[in-house]
């Protein structure tokens, strides 16, 4: 509560609007003790006086009573029909909702279509339909604009609830022998109510504008008793001769709708999940980057990187993704990053075009090489020319990296001509070969196909595909194959491997699986803790790991052929990077740690074989 | 040994398209007929690729989802009605996403505490200290127990996971996919903590999984799905060593094994599901098809032993 409170007044529109609700609030609920002339006693005599005159603050009206009290009697009315028809329409549309979103089928089907119906009509229409049946009042205008809204909350809720449904901890609830009504009241409604909060607060509003307009109409407040529409409504013949009748009212509606609008608004997003860590912005182009200094150019190669440092700073907090990363990629050469999540490995992959979200992401230091030239703090058009033509990306699950609304083909050719200055026709042609060259069947037929049309495993070969558009140097795949079925994985791993030998790639290949890694690289990296703790050719390391880390990690993993057994599984959990220890981050867990390796910094050692550890499991 | 659950022909299949009156457009058989028994205290580990039905026959074994034909028996008795809560005290699940099995919005002693209560009955003390006692069970540290979902790692709330699915005490677990969410570290701590329960308390496991190392590190015996149907079933030590159904071979040679150059990328797909093929679905990618295997589905059949397959032309071992 305290940090929902906190989340709306950092929003300071919304801080405004509340504080204005609150002032009108209070006046409304103080209006009966508050020194007030009786809102209907008439004074002929006294009609149409300007505001300011005595006894009378903001005149009278035409029949001379004060709009003072008027208006803050017509304020509380309006308000209290505002609320209770948001509040009805709200329970009400909510209840539709749920249980249609819950039940789903039939129930779904009728209520839904029945809701449908409503929202056929415009609303003013059936509102006055609804009022015209059951005569003018201020209670029938109420339900009149409930009735009326109802539609919007019950799909809303709808919505909202059909996908709850489908969530595993649903299920669960059933399986722990809950019954409908159980699950609806404690599993269902409790992620749900957040939704209803929205919807209503940023429908009271318009609810108000409503029934202020049924009352202007005459079918809602009855004269005498006054309400914001109605008193407009009356003000409405004196428009000219006496303005300040209308424009009392009409200011008093501006300014309790926009200040439950402003209000609303700031609800919605302190309630709701994604705006919750922070105002959302749009990442930049590039990483941002803060580097004192570029470390000197050592050696050239194709690719290196050289001790690298990537930080995301959320808040107060800073997570230290990658602690100075080194690696070296030669031309032709498959090198893999392996390690488990939150290591760092994939962070180190985007830093190198500078691709690491900022806001929050960061490059505090170090240096990416290609062909001897620093790409930190490059300008965006350079790497932008660099992006797909030099350096291309694959990415895990190629459902979400192709765009769900266009044509395969014109995807490819889209990336084709981002870079190449061809031709439509001829970047059309480009991508069907490139098709062709990723083995997929019919490639005339199929770029014409859209990303959902094709299998897990056509998806990533049209992703391989788009990184090979440009005919890149070095292509960096992260986990291409992790949501693909073995089988699919073992077709993609192939063509990936035949095309690096046909086209003298160099690839970046970043997983968790020391299977992969054996199948396909030259190299290897093994990162924990933003940190490489062992390097070395893929065989020499996979036979005799050095790292502590390395070999625990290798044990723990079954192979397939190794029979029915215990796994030797690493105690405890990886590090919190946002919280690195000194010295080793593996020495919590390991049991050959003492206390020089909690002291300091240790360096990763060797030539060929690097490790990170002072005491080795063996001497590479 | 005993049975402790066993399935007749068990199917289902799902009506695609459905309109307000009238049959369905389509119906797409999730699940063929499958028979199964597994005996107490064993593990039955069963693998598949996605879209090969392991899930639906997880969800139908626990009363999730009604069968559309087929007997579900356990222990003897015979469950024909899908009803959670009446499965619920014999059979348990243990989901795949750990973090999404928890409901967000409630404490641990809550989620802890829904089954213990509607399955078990039990109020006040007791279920104090059968919450206690679980939790000791996964070794978690009590004081988790005030927490909220979001506040736990992956391994944590698989443990969670675990111990609610255990709380009402039943026989028999399916585990679907227990592991694949979560990093090989704390992959293996899972998988041992499944070992130790299953010993200490007796019970009765189904491991489903697309690992196919895991399932047979975890396994006594396997059964191997593709397309719905079960295609192989036998001892762990023998269903991936000596395969007899040509596509469990290709299972076992794609599998990214350190030291084994990259194999068996054999190119082909699943059928169309909508429009399935005739006869035996792998025969549009399988090297050994002939006209019997286009024509006519094979069924499942003892090869040697304790070793089923479902084809016309066994693999020799």
């Amino acid at each position: 509560m305290r940090l929902f409170l906190q989340l709306l007044f950092r929003n300071r529109l919304a801080g405004f609007g509340a504080v204005v609700l609150g002032v009108i609030v209070v006046l409304a609920v103080l209006t009966p003790i508050l020194p007030l002339h009786p809102p209907n006693e008439t004074n002929t005599a006294n009609r149409f006086l300007r505001p300011l005159s005595e006894g009378h603050w903001l005149g009278t009206d035409h029949l001379g009573r004060d709009l003072m009290s008027r208006l803050m009697w017509g304020t509380r009315l309006s308000l209290a029909v505002g609320f209770a028809a948001a509040l009805f329409a709200g329970l009400a549309g909510a209840a539709i909702g749920v249980l249609a979103g819950y039940f789903g089928g039939r129930i779904d089907n009728v209520t839904m279509r029945g809701i449908d119906m409503l929202m056929a009509f415009p609303y003013i229409l059936l509102a006055l339909a609804i009022v015209a049946v059951l005569g003018p009042g201020l209670m029938n205008a109420l339900i009149a604009v409930a009735v009326v809204n109802i539609p919007f909350f019950a799909r809303n809720i709808r919505g909202v609830t059909a996908g709850i449904v489908h969530r595993e901890f649903v299920d669960a609830a059933r399986l722990s022998g809950m019954g409908n009504a159980r699950i609806l009241w404690s599993e269902v409604l409790p992620n749900v109510v957040p939704v209803i909060v929205i919807a209503m607060s940023t429908t009271i509003g318009w609810m108000i504008l409503e029934t202020a307009g049924l009352s202007f109409l005459g079918l809602g407040s009855q004269p005498p008793q006054a309400d914001l529409g109605s008193m407009l409504g009356e003000a409405r013949s004196a428009l000219i001769t006496a303005p300040h009748t209308s424009i009392v009212p009409g200011a008093m509606i501006l300014l309790i709708v926009m200040s439950v609008n402003l209000l609303g608004d700031g609800v919605r997003d302190a309630l709701d999940p994604r705006l919750r860590s922070g105002a959302p912005s749009r990442p930049e182009a590039t990483t941002r980057v803060e580097r004192a200094t570029a470390p000197e150019a050592t050696e050239s190669g194709l690719l290196r990187l050289d001790r690298l440092e990537t930080q995301f700073r959320i808040g107060k907090r800073v997570y230290r993704a990658v602690n100075g990363v080194s690696l070296n990629l030669s031309p032709g050469e498959c090198v893999g990053l392996i390690g488990e999540s939150g290591s760092g490995k994939s962070v180190t992959a985007l830093s190198v075009m500078g691709l690491v979200a900022s806001p929050p992401g960061v490059i505090t230091g170090g240096a990416v090489r290609l062909d001897g030239q620093d790409l930190i703090g490059a300008p965006y058009e350079m790497l932008r020319a660099l992006r797909g033509r030099r350096v291309a990306y694959i990415f895990q699950d190629p459902l979400s990296t192709l765009h769900p609304l266009y044509r395969i083909g014109d995807q490819l050719a889209e990336a084709i001509t981002a870079h190449q200055p061809v031709g439509r026709a001829a970047a059309r042609a480009r991508a069907v070969r490139l098709l062709e060259d990723v083995r997929i069947p019919n490639p005339a037929a199929r770029a014409r196909a859209f990303p959902h049309e094709l299998s897990g495993g056509m998806r990533q070969r049209v992703g391989i595909a788009m990184a090979l558009a440009n005919d890149p140097d070095i292509i960096i795949a992260d986990e291409p194959t992790t949501a693909l079925d073995v089988t699919v994985q073992a077709q993609v791993l192939a063509l990936l491997d035949e095309l690096r030998r046909s086209r003298g790639l160099a690839i970046l290949f970043i997983t968790h699986d020391f299977g992969v890694v054996s199948q396909l690289c030259d190299r290897v990296a093994v990162m924990y803790g933003g940190r490489v703790v062992e390097e070395g050719p893929t065989t020499d390391l996979l036979a005799a790991p050095a790292h502590p880390y390395t070999r625990r990690l290798i044990a723990c993993v079954p192979e397939l052929g190794g029979g029915r057994r215990r796994l030797a599984a690493i105690p405890g959990l990886p590090p919190a990077v946002d919280d690195l220890p000194p010295g080793c981050a593996f020495a919590p867990r390991c049991e050959r740690a003492q206390d020089a390796c909690r002291a300091g910094e240790i360096a990763l050692a060797g030539k060929v074989r690097k490790v990170r550890c002072l005491f080795p499991e063996t001497t590479p | 040994m005993t049975l402790a659950l066993q399935t007749r022909d068990l199917a289902r299949s799902f009506d695609i398209g459905r309109r307000l009156i009238g049959p369905p457009r389509a119906r797409l058989h999730a699940v063929r007929p499958i028979s199964i028994q597994v005996q107490q205290g064993e593990t039955l580990g069963i693998v598949g690729e996605s879209g090969c039905g392991k899930s639906t026959l997880a969800r139908m074994l626990v009363g999730l989802v009604a069968p559309s034909a087929g007997s579900i028996e356990i222990e003897g008795r015979l469950l024909d009605r899908a009803d959670p809560a009446a499965f619920g005290r014999l059979i348990q699940y243990v989901f795949q996403d750990p973090v999404s099995s928890l409901n967000p919005r409630k404490t641990i002693r809550q989620i802890l505490a829904a089954p213990l209560r509607h399955l078990r009955g039990l109020r006040g003390r007791e279920l104090d200290a059968r919450i206690a006692e679980l939790f000791a069970a996964v070794s978690l540290r009590s004081d988790f127990l005030s927490r909220y979902p979001h506040e736990f790692s992956g391994g944590q709330a698989q443990r969670i996971g675990i111990a609610r699915a255990l709380a009402a005490s039943p026989r028999i677990l399916v585990l679907d996919e227990p592991v694949s969410a979560l990093d090989v570290s704390v992959q293996a701590q899972v998988l041992n903590l499944l070992a130790d329960l299953k010993a200490k308390l007796g019970l009765t496991y189904l491991f489903i999984s697309h690992d196919l190392a895991v399932v047979e590190a975890v396994s006594d015996r396997i059964a191997v799905l593709y397309f719905g149907a079960l295609v192989e079933s036998g001892p762990a030590h023998k269903v991936f060593a000596t395969p007899r159904h040509p596509y469990t071979k290709l299972l076992a040679l794609s599998a990214p094994v350190v030291g084994r150059p990259l194999g068996g990328a054999q190119s082909g797909e699943l059928p169309d599901p909508l429009n399935p093929p005739p006869g035996c679905a792998f025969a549009g990618r399988c090297p050994h098809a002939t006209e019997i295997c286009r024509r006519e589905m094979p069924a499942l059949r003892a090869i040697e032993g304790d070793q089923h397959a479902a084809c016309h032309h066994p693999l020799a071992p």
